[in-house]
């Protein structure tokens, strides 16, 4: 296990989840994966489909059980909490693929995002100073937006919660490149906010450039983990496809369609050798 | 001239059609589960009418009053109970859960309360009109009900785009899983939603236990099927849809009635089916709720 353990690092961890493993039907997706970030800190999960990054995430934030393992939020045991009771405790997620409410109108959608009633700084306001262009058209349906703007109002509606963790899935999936520069140009001022971000990311240099620690996950295993600076191409390349681990990197491969940013043959995304 | 008055008597049917169907529109819009048991709950409002008025010596149009929210606790407590744990088994379960629960209201029914038809006597408010010229007459019930159905579906609508719990089922019928994200328990916005529908469903078996007789099978033999009609003609979650597929079945049925009066149901289901054949989303098309 190659996972950073708790305490490592310094600060107390303020999510943290331990030997968790989760089945889908008789699928295992993950195999006793723990991790923990500190609080203020950006980690990036890194991996091909497959790996079980989505799993992860969402395990995190409630909408898988685990078959074994517990997620911690802060010190206290949140692993059998309801999704919805997960936001009110401090834990938001963008989903993978956005999944605003295509009915409402951008600001319904804001508005529905602070359900949970945590206050903080991330009032409406402080939403549309963050996306300035989101104020003229805030009542447009969310449905007419373009994939990027669609991304900022799901990121808004998650800040919208006050969230003291903030879990992000695969931003980039079906944007161009210069849309999610864009978007993730927004993460430094999310992170000085003081909140606590795990983001999972296939185009590995647009999570080394964020990420104080990247984890890499493959075959629901973490294989390698460390602060960007000191992980090598070689080595995350071999992490992300199981090159000399004996693994079938194809395995890692299979499933969903892959969108902008899909691994390549032979090297992971965005690594240059 | 006495076609108009078709026309009229037919709009007027329409609003308590409309008010039948909006409670199995939201149900389908919200939680996906068409209610089977929707007709037959209607009547056992009606029969519960009939027992606060003996009971509480109440006017009788005034029974709603105590029934109506009654119902809407039953709807909230058998959301989160049955209906939630049909659900959870998958949305074909519903079908089969609220079938029975439809069996077994119309059979309890018949054994506690027997087949024997009964109305909720109104007096003469039941036959008080106004003439406009001689060949059309308006009754002040049926005006009364139209109006009732209008507003309900006014304040449904307003509450639905309006206000803050409105906001949330829409996004539950939009998108469960994204909603709990956001921090919605939609289990409780579901009970909100049947809360909803049952109170709509009692108001309207009231309502036609004012308008004319009923007896334990009315519920599934009559009322499903016209909501069902309403709602299909209508188009699926929209309310406005609702009204106007109440008022086109009420008008189809008067028309029907016109030529011969065993072909009123005959003229309304006709136009159930040209509408599934050549615009099977409805008249109107909105897809979402409200």
């Amino acid at each position: 296990m190659t996972g950073v353990g708790p305490g490592q690092g310094g600060a107390d961890p303020l999510i943290e989840v331990a030997g968790l493993s989760v089945h889908h039907g008789q699928l295992q997706a993950l195999h006793e994966v723990s991790l923990a970030v500190p609080a203020g800190d950006v980690h990036a999960m890194i991996g091909a489909n497959g790996a079980g990054k989505s799993t992860l995430l969402r395990t995190i934030a409630g909408l898988h059980q685990p078959t074994a393992g517990s997620v911690r939020l802060d010190g206290k045991d949140i692993t059998g909490l309801r999704p919805e009771r997960r936001v009110a405790a401090g834990i938001a997620l963008v989903p993978e693929g956005r999944r605003l409410f295509p009915s409402l109108s951008v600001e319904e959608n804001l508005q529905v995002g602070a359900s949970s009633k945590r206050t903080g700084q991330w009032n409406l306001e402080a939403i549309y100073d963050l996306f300035d262009w989101m104020r003229d058209r805030r009542h447009q349906r969310a449905a007419q937006l373009s994939g990027g703007e669609q991304q900022a109002v799901a990121i808004g509606r998650a800040l919208a919660s006050n969230p003291r963790v903030l879990l992000l899935d695969e931003l980039s999936l079906g944007l161009a490149p210069v849309v999610v520069r864009r978007i993730y140009a927004t993460l430094p001022q999310l992170a000085a906010s003081g909140m606590t971000i795990l983001l999972v990311e296939q185009d590995v240099s647009q999570a080394l450039a964020v990420a104080s620690q990247v984890h890499c996950l493959l075959e629901g295993r973490i294989t390698l983990a460390g602060p960007p600076a000191a992980l090598t191409g070689a080595q995350i390349e071999a992490a992300y496809f199981g090159i000399g681990a004996g693994s079938n990197g194809n395995g890692a491969r299979d499933g969903k369609p892959t969108g902008a940013g899909s691994p390549e043959v032979d090297q992971p995304p965005g690594v240059r050798t | 001239m006495s076609w108009v008055n078709a026309v009229i008597q037919g709009v007027l049917l329409g609003g308590l059609y409309a008010l039948f169907a909006c409670g199995l529109s939201l149900m389908f819009g919200v939680m996906k589960v068409i209610n089977l048991a929707h007709g037959d709950l209607a009547v056992v409002a009606a029969y519960i009418a009939l027992g606060v008025i003996a009971i509480t010596h109440l006017p009788a149009v005034w029974s709603f009053v105590v029934v109506v929210p009654v119902f809407a606790a039953v709807g909230y407590v058998m959301q989160r109970t049955l209906l939630q744990s049909a659900l959870n088994r998958g949305v074909l379960t519903t079908l089969l859960v609220t079938f029975g629960l439809s069996v077994v209201i119309e059979n309890a029914l018949q054994q506690f309360l027997s087949a024997n038809s009964k109305s909720i006597n109104i007096g003469s408010l039941v036959s008080d009109s106004f003439s406009i010229g001689s060949q059309i007459t308006i009754a002040y019930l049926d005006l009364v009900i139209l109006a009732v159905a209008v507003v309900v579906l006014l304040g449904l609508q307003y509450f639905l785009s309006s206000s803050r719990s409105g906001r949330m089922i829409r996004a539950v019928a939009d998108d469960q899983e994204a909603a709990q994200l956001s921090g919605i328990d939609y289990r409780h916005m579901f009970g909100i939603a049947a809360a909803i529908a049952f109170g709509t469903v009692a108001l309207a078996g009231i309502a036609y236990g004012m308008y004319t007789q009923f007896d334990p099978t009315t519920g599934s033999a009559a009322l499903l099927l016209y909501a069902f009609e309403a709602v299909v003609i209508g188009g699926l979650g929209s309310l406005w849809g609702t009204l106007a597929g109440g008022i086109l079945l009420g008008v189809a049925q008067q028309i029907g009635a016109q030529y011969h009066a065993a072909d009123q149901v005959l003229a309304g289901q006709v136009l159930f089916l040209v509408i599934l054949v050549l615009r099977p989303q409805g008249i109107t098309s909105r897809r979402e709720l409200a």
